[in-house]
């Protein structure tokens, strides 16, 4: 529904959708396991346009990193997706997995949160890089393996030529990462997902290498999907910004436009809950109470209505993601009025209030069952991260 | 540098620091194949402080830079190779082990990842009471009161947590079960090793709330080890900016951010993607060239001369001295930053505003 809208809203805008090189529409997945279904995404659309990098930003839990394995296939069976991904004119959905194989790395490829266990220890990266090279083109050797410098050149590893003969074990987290990079860039990729690629390195080695993202975006015209839970991260990198929460979008836009005008309660929760350099010592960050719905047993209404501190009664029905504004998508039924001064209705006195909401929404969300929310999620999404260090070889 | 006191002179002659750490080195060996000495890994080197009471003390530094080993060598997990931490006018890195159990009553540390810390066969009470089986001789009655009262205060309602297993629970949940069970004896001192580092930005807040309300309840001294210079200024006084072992740099926590005088301290900060809330406006991180070196074999003079833009041959030949720039404010450099710093806090909101519109990168393209 939300895309014949933004088809007429940006007609005016000519070249808007003929450069969009990932379409997303209305994408569902959900796992079953033991007779119980996990809605880990309900209908998420987006549009990822040429060149640009678009962040997808949640907790976790939001269903972000599902969302975009999903369209590499990389989810176990027990995952049922549905909806459409059109990778230009090709679907992804339900494509099957010999045709998925060879897309995969070659138009659409993924650097992994953790370098270290994408890589494998017992090959050199040259050869990794080499492999990755020959399983998608046809070329010798010598070809391939001049390539490899390249490509390492390419993610400005120093001392490329030598890295090229070292194993993994030999290099910091920040140049596994660049190796992973180069893997993933082997065969040219239209689009790079990169699925919390600096949550595990430290800042300064996380500035090197989004830099890198951005400037490889400029030099090959890659557009990259980064996964992220960093607010601050997206809005100085990325183009467009996509806010999760229980495995739907609940705001999107430009991202200019959305952090100079935040409207869903939640993205606006997000914010205050980043600490700033400009904060004073021992004062309190704004913080909201409770957790993420439990996935498999979602409320009808807004899934963020029980956290909410601006839910009104029109909240248990639930708020569809339209274009309220110029580009800007949201869904909320009593967003935060525009340009309203920054504070979430939350005592600024001594003790957090959270405690009890917590508690309550606890309750509430863990009534007649046991395990809670986390443990249920990561089962369905572990299986699919055993994956990664060979889909990391392949790619 | 060794005799350093960055808790400042007018603290030191009304109360004695809480904590005092002197001169402490931990050096581990590296062996290579065979069991064959590689090398020494220089963890910690020299390094010296006072926290007085009811402070706390952000301890900030990339990856390797030895925070996680200053803060097992002041709790004596592994006794450091040399120096004195004295704790309470006591020197506990001379106690013999048996004598440690006191002092651990006194000095609780809570763990990055809250479910490797928490035994997942036991429920939370036990995991609560264990402390208090150990150290006191309260009978169980007692206790079950003390751990409700411990519950409570964590913000976790006891009738429904009591007798949950860690599986149970979220990872805020249980990383405030094991903040429980470190207050259980009224500590003096936490020491809180990347404590919230692997949780939700939103559970994050709540826990950095949480304990900024303990401090104030307790009376606690926290020593807060981050790897982020933002968190850290949220609930400390005083920061110390570590590089490759050494302090880089020490002092108020609003002089490190107002006008950081060692130029890692300012790559470090130049190094966090900035976002005002109000405006909504976002700063594009400037970045530090290079690789940390390796601990193994640290650069000659200033460990940081190989990423350091104001470096000079002197660096590489001396190794600075922590020197006290202003009241309270030491930094190891010979070409520090100047005082009246680039940022006055202003002039960062300011700086935030003017050079790193968000639309910037939109246009770059």
């Amino acid at each position: 529904m939300t895309i014949t809208e933004r088809g007429t809203g940006h007609a005016a805008s000519a070249g808007y959708r003929s450069d969009v090189v990932l379409s997303v529409r209305d994408l569902r997945v959900r796992f079953s396991r033991a007779g119980r279904s996990v809605h880990a995404v309900n209908g998420l659309s987006y549009e990822l346009r040429a060149g640009k990098m678009l962040a997808i930003i949640g907790e976790s839990g939001s269903g972000k990193s599902v969302s975009v394995r999903a369209l590499m296939g990389l989810l176990p069976p027990s995952a049922y997706v549905a909806g459409s991904a059109m990778l230009g004119d090709i679907e992804l959905v339900g494509m099957s997995d010999k045709r998925m194989r060879e897309i995969r790395g070659a138009d659409i490829s993924m650097v992994f949160q953790d370098p270290t266990r994408s890589l494998n220890p017992t090959m050199s990266v040259g050869a990794q890089i080499t492999e990755a090279i020959r399983t998608k083109n046809t070329v010798n050797r010598k070809v391939a393996a001049e390539r490899s410098v390249e490509l390492l050149k390419l993610v400005r590893l120093p001392a490329a030529e030598r890295r090229y003969h070292e194993y993994p074990h030999q290099l910091s987290g920040g140049m596994r990462q660049r190796v992973m990079i180069a893997i993933a860039l082997a065969s040219n990729p239209k689009v790079l997902i990169a699925d919390e690629a600096t949550t595990a390195l430290d800042v300064t080695t996380q500035a090197q290498i989004m830099e890198l993202l951005v400037d490889l975006q400029d030099r090959l015209g890659t557009a990259v999907i980064m996964i992220s839970h960093d607010l601050g991260l997206a809005a100085s990198y990325a183009d467009d910004v996509l806010v999760m929460y229980a495995g739907e979008a609940v705001e999107k836009a430009e991202t200019a436009t959305l952090f100079q005008n935040v409207r869903m309660p939640y993205t606006k929760a997000l914010l205050g809950a980043i600490p700033q350099l400009t904060t004073v010592p021992h004062s309190l960050l704004t913080v909201i109470g409770g957790h993420p719905p439990d996935l498999s047993q979602i409320p009808p209404g807004c899934p963020f209505q029980p956290r909410c501190p601006r839910a009104v009664a029109k909240c248990a029905e639930h708020p569809p993601l339209a274009e309220h504004e110029p580009r800007h998508w949201y869904a909320c039924w009593n967003p935060v009025p525009s340009g309203e001064d920054w504070a979430l209705a939350q005592p600024a006195d001594g003790v957090p209030a959270e405690d009890d909401t917590l508690d309550d929404a606890e309750q509430l969300m863990t009534e007649g069952f046991v395990p809670p929310v986390e443990p249920l999620l990561t089962a369905g999404v572990i299986p699919s991260e055993d994956n990664a260090p060979k889909k990391g070889e392949q790619a | 540098m060794s005799t350093a006191q960055p808790a400042g002179a007018q603290q030191r002659v009304e109360t004695e620091p809480l904590l005092s750490v002197r001169n402490i080195v931990q050096e581990y060996v590296s062996r290579g194949p065979g069991n064959v000495k590689a090398g020494v890994v220089h963890a910690v080197s020299d390094i010296s402080f006072d926290l007085p009471r009811g402070q706390t003390l952000g301890i900030v530094g990339e990856t390797g830079s030895g925070k996680s080993t200053l803060a097992r060598a002041i709790i004596q997990v592994e006794r450091p190779k040399s120096g004195e931490v004295v704790f309470r006018g006591q020197d506990i890195a001379a106690l013999p082990k048996r004598k440690l159990t006191k002092v651990h009553a006194q000095m609780q540390m809570v763990y990055q990842d809250p479910f490797g810390s928490l035994n997942p066969r036991w429920r939370v009470e036990d995991v609560v009471a264990e402390p208090l089986l150990g150290h006191t001789k309260q009978n169980r009655a007692q206790r079950r009161a003390r751990v409700r009262e411990l519950l409570e205060l964590v913000g976790l309602k006891p009738d429904t947590y009591l007798r949950r297993r860690p599986t149970e629970l979220s990872g805020g949940q249980a990383q405030r079960v094991a903040i429980a069970r470190a207050i259980a004896l009224n500590p003096a001192l936490i020491i809180c090793d990347e404590a919230i580092s692997s949780l939700d930005v939103l559970i994050q807040a709540q826990v950095l709330n949480l304990f900024e309300k303990l401090r104030v309840e307790l009376g606690l001294s926290y020593l807060f080890i981050a790897h982020d210079l933002a968190t850290v200024k949220q609930i400390s006084d005083q920061v110390a900016v570590m590089h490759l072992g050494q302090l880089a740099e020490i002092g108020p926590a609003q002089e490190i951010y107002r006008a950081p005088r060692h130029p890692y301290t300012r790559a470090l900060l130049d190094s966090i993607p900035g976002l005002d809330p109000q405006t909504g406006i976002a700063r594009r991180p400037v970045t530090l060239k290079g690789e940390p070196p390796s601990p193994l074999n640290p650069p000659s003079g200033c460990r940081f001369r190989t990423r350091c833009p104001r470096a000079q041959d002197l660096c590489a030949e001396v190794m600075p001295p922590l020197t006290e720039h202003d009241p309270g404010h030491f930094a190891a450099c010979h070409f520090p930053l100047e005082a009246p710093a680039v940022i006055s806090s202003e002039s960062l909101v300011a700086s935030i505003r003017r050079t790193g519109p968000a639309a910037e990168p939109i246009n770059r393209r």
